[in-house]
């Protein structure tokens, strides 16, 4: 027995229950409580700190530790660089990096590698001087992409232990309650970086736009958040986002989307109710209009889209041709409009998406997916990150994670790009195997993988024109010849990790 | 079949990226022009290149069509000498004006086939008609030559020499499309309309499409891709037209087993021009891809 701060006898233990903790007084052990209750004038009680440098110290951010950021500024994100010059300005070394993915404003990071204060990286994609950078062999340890569902079920699982996540978000009050569709740096979802907060020990806001407590409806909550830096801006609004998603005018990529729309019309997977993903390049967004117009004509609805969702989708759900929208990554004004007013625009975290060791992610319950490729082979593996010189300029994204967990994958190329064959014997790397593959969509023709004997069925009676995957090799190369090998050192640069944490392919150094 | 040609994709001479796809958006002809679309520096060069390109890849079956200059250039003779060899399937004439311009290609035509130990009368003709002249002597020039498939009208220079300009309607160019689409039947050649130049006006290029269907031609000249699928659709039958072309061959097979001589279907008589239509429908919808049962395809 011993008294506790209010004078009461507390027994030391009891039966059933461990140790019991005497009570200490009201604030003791909860720092964060405010004290000065019963004061009038009350300081709000906030987590805002005057600087990202303050920020910085307060996390107690040390050498080799891990830190994250978020991808959803896209080009326009002035965050990563941000945060990078202060750590290097105050001396953290060897830490590692693990974004959800980096874009070409990221190039700055080549500095920080080669002073040592970045010596690992995880993400999903490298682009620019960075991928050249990387490419080259220029970083010690090699990079490693993950897909986006890889990545949310790294960082539940731990396998990827965030220290400090620092995170750029549009609006935010006071007490870290924040959104990504409010201010003048909107970006829509926070889709990858719901999961950072979820996961990360400390989690750092960075904002541009303070709004009054509280910020609802809100997507990082208030009992994620450590500290709260506002600054000048967060990013250009013209790099985070496009101004409506237009539908390509590019008769190659109205070609190709035309195709693969009839090609789901004619997959069996087409009736009411199906569920769709496609991307926002030129052809994908072209076979939501395709689509949509067929949609019309049969009376046939989606019950919900998923993605990467654009102006385009919002507008099919706006018209009632599909139900509700799940998104984790918004990619122009008007879906980020929409995932602010929308009740059925939902916003999901990466998690969410495309985990596949949760107990359920969106993606094994999607129909149809219409995805891109840089490259795809006669086993149907696809490559989606290396540039035909094997120099890293891309992103393994949610590629394949919709690959596997749809009913059937739409792999939409022009058959030749450039003056190089999008059909080869052997992709220089794989991001998706090829048996999560199903159709390849071309200018010049539709292959469909052998495995899918029953779409190879429906779409031989129709007067799509199929051929086998050799045969579009042939094709390409008849036009565009047999390029010669590249080189590669054998240096290794970066890993592909596939979604479920095994490493599916690697990506050596190119000879210079 | 009847050969269709609703649309003949205008691809420029000297582009190469696009030469290579020319045919990947089926448009039932591609026509490689040496002619307005390439400037007097880029002659030789596009002369080149779609000669390779006729040699070297395989068109898949699509109509390859050549523009090319004409003979009162220092390019014509050129280029008659170089598309002979490379065998497209039809040499374009722009600028006809009589039957002599066609005469005078043929002529050439005919010595280098020889020369090119090629099977005399292999390449066809056809003219582009773009002047008054031209239109009033549409039926001379539609049979000028047995190698004549084909008309078409070339409306810009035409409405220039007509002193006028083009309207939306066009009623400025319906005699000219008249006369071309009367002097090609005549001759029991193909019509084909100009082109719509304003590729992002999809309203006002089917109106022309819709109409130029109705005053008889086979087809257009188009110069987006984009072109090609609306056209297709304007000429493809509906499934109504369709329908009732299939019962107009079913009751005229009947008719003929039975022997019986005046035929009706729904009260009306069926006479030869009503089977003549019906057999290009049913022919046309399978042209366009629109697939049987084997039930009504007996």
């Amino acid at each position: 027995m011993s008294k506790n701060a209010v004078n009461r006898e507390i027994p030391g233990s009891i039966s059933g229950f461990d140790t019991l903790k005497p009570f200490e007084g009201a604030f003791t052990n909860t720092p964060l409580v405010r004290k000065q209750k019963g004061v009038r004038n009350l300081p709000k009680l906030n987590k805002m700190l005057d600087t990202v440098e303050q920020a910085i110290m307060k996390t107690e951010l040390k050498d080799g530790m891990t830190i994250s950021f978020h991808h959803h500024f896209r080009n326009g994100d002035y965050i990563l660089n941000m945060v990078m010059d202060v750590i290097s300005n105050l001396g953290i070394k060897n830490l590692t990096l693990a974004s959800s993915s980096l874009t070409d404003v990221h190039s700055q990071l080549v500095r920080h590698i080669e002073s040592g204060v970045v010596t690992k990286i995880y993400t999903s994609g490298l682009r620019g001087e960075l991928g050249q950078f990387i490419s080259h062999g220029k970083m010690k340890n090699p990079v490693l992409i993950h897909s986006h569902g890889g990545r949310a079920r790294a960082i539940e699982s731990g396998a990827i232990k965030i220290d400090v996540a620092f995170l750029g978000v549009p609006s935010s009050d006071v007490y870290g309650n924040s959104n990504g569709y409010t201010g003048k740096s909107a970006c829509g979802s926070l889709g990858y970086a719901k999961v950072d907060a979820e996961f990360a020990n400390k989690v750092v806001l960075i904002t541009d736009y303070m709004v009054d407590y509280p910020n609802t409806p809100f997507s990082i909550h208030q009992d994620q958040v450590d500290y709260i830096v506002k600054v000048d801006s967060v990013g250009d609004p013209d790099g985070i986002s496009t101004g409506a998603t237009r539908i390509t005018k590019n008769p190659r990529d109205l070609l190709i989307a035309q195709n693969a729309a009839e090609v789901i019309i004619s997959s069996g997977y087409f009736e009411d109710g199906f569920s769709f993903q496609t991307g926002s390049g030129g052809a994908s967004l072209a076979t939501t209009k395709f689509l949509s117009e067929e949609m019309i004509e049969k009376g046939i609805t989606a019950s919900f889209g998923l993605g990467g969702i654009t102006s385009q989708m919002v507008k099919l759900h706006e018209k009632g041709l599909i139900k509700k929208l799940l998104d984790t990554q918004t990619f122009d004004d008007d879906a980020i409009k929409s995932i602010g007013n929308n009740r059925y625009h939902t916003e999901i975290s990466a998690s969410y998406y495309a985990n596949p060791l949760n107990k359920g992610c969106a993606v094994n319950k999607l129909n149809v997916i219409v995805l891109s490729a840089l490259e795809i082979d006669t086993d149907f593996n696809v490559n989606v990150i290396t540039g035909s010189d094997g120099v890293i300029r891309g992103a393994s994204g949610g590629h394949s994670d919709t690959a596997v967990g749809s009913g059937i994958s739409i792999i939409v190329a022009p058959l030749i790009r450039g003056r190089t064959a999008t059909v080869v014997d052997k992709v220089q790397t794989i991001i998706t195997p090829g048996e999560t593959v199903d159709v390849l969509v071309t200018d010049r023709g539709i292959a469909v993988n052998p495995r899918r004997k029953d779409v190879l069925e429906r779409l031989k009676a129709t007067t799509l024109p199929i051929f086998t995957i050799e045969e579009l090799k042939d094709k390409a190369q008849r036009v565009a010849g047999t390029p010669e090998t590249i080189e590669f050192e054998d240096k290794i640069v970066a890993l592909v990790e596939y979604r479920d944490g095994t490493i599916i392919d690697v990506i050596r150094q190119v000879k210079s | 079949m009847e050969k269709l040609r609703r649309t003949m994709l205008y691809v420029p001479g000297n582009n190469a990226g696009m030469v290579k796809d020319a045919h990947i958006y089926r448009s039932d002809s591609v026509m490689f022009d040496l002619e307005d679309s390439v400037s007097l520096s880029e002659k030789d060069s596009a002369r080149l290149l779609i000669f390779n390109a006729l040699k070297t890849l395989d068109y898949e079956g699509i109509e390859t069509v050549v523009r090319i200059n004409g003979l009162d250039t220092p390019f014509g003779v050129d280029d008659i000498k170089a598309m002979v060899r490379a065998q497209p399937d039809i040499i374009r004439i722009p600028k006809a004006d009589s039957a002599d311009d066609i005469k005078a290609v043929e002529v050439l035509i005919e010595k280098e086939e020889k020369l090119a130990g090629l099977k005399v009368g292999t390449i066809k003709l056809m003219a582009a008609i773009e002047g008054p002249l031209g239109v009033l002597n549409a039926y001379s020039i539609a049979t000028a030559s047995k190698r004549m498939i084909g008309l078409a009208i070339g409306a810009e220079d035409y409405v220039t020499n007509m002193k006028t300009k083009r309207s939306p309607g066009g009623v400025e160019i319906l005699f000219a499309r008249s006369q071309i689409v009367t002097a090609a039947r005549a001759a029991g050649i193909y019509a084909l309309d100009t082109v719509y130049s304003d590729v992002n006006n999809e309203e006002g290029f089917l109106e022309e499409v819709r109409l130029i269907k109705q005053l008889g031609f086979d087809g257009k000249s188009v110069i987006s891709p984009r072109q090609i699928a609306p056209v297709h659709k304007i000429y493809t039958p509906s499934q109504k037209d369709i329908d009732f072309a299939l019962r107009v061959i079913e009751v005229i097979k009947e008719a003929n087993e039975k022997g019986s001589g005046v035929i009706s279907l729904d009260g009306k008589m069926v006479d030869k021009p009503i089977v003549d239509r019906a057999e290009r429908v049913i022919a046309m919808a399978k042209a366009s891809g629109i697939q049987f049962d084997e039930e009504d395809d007996k």
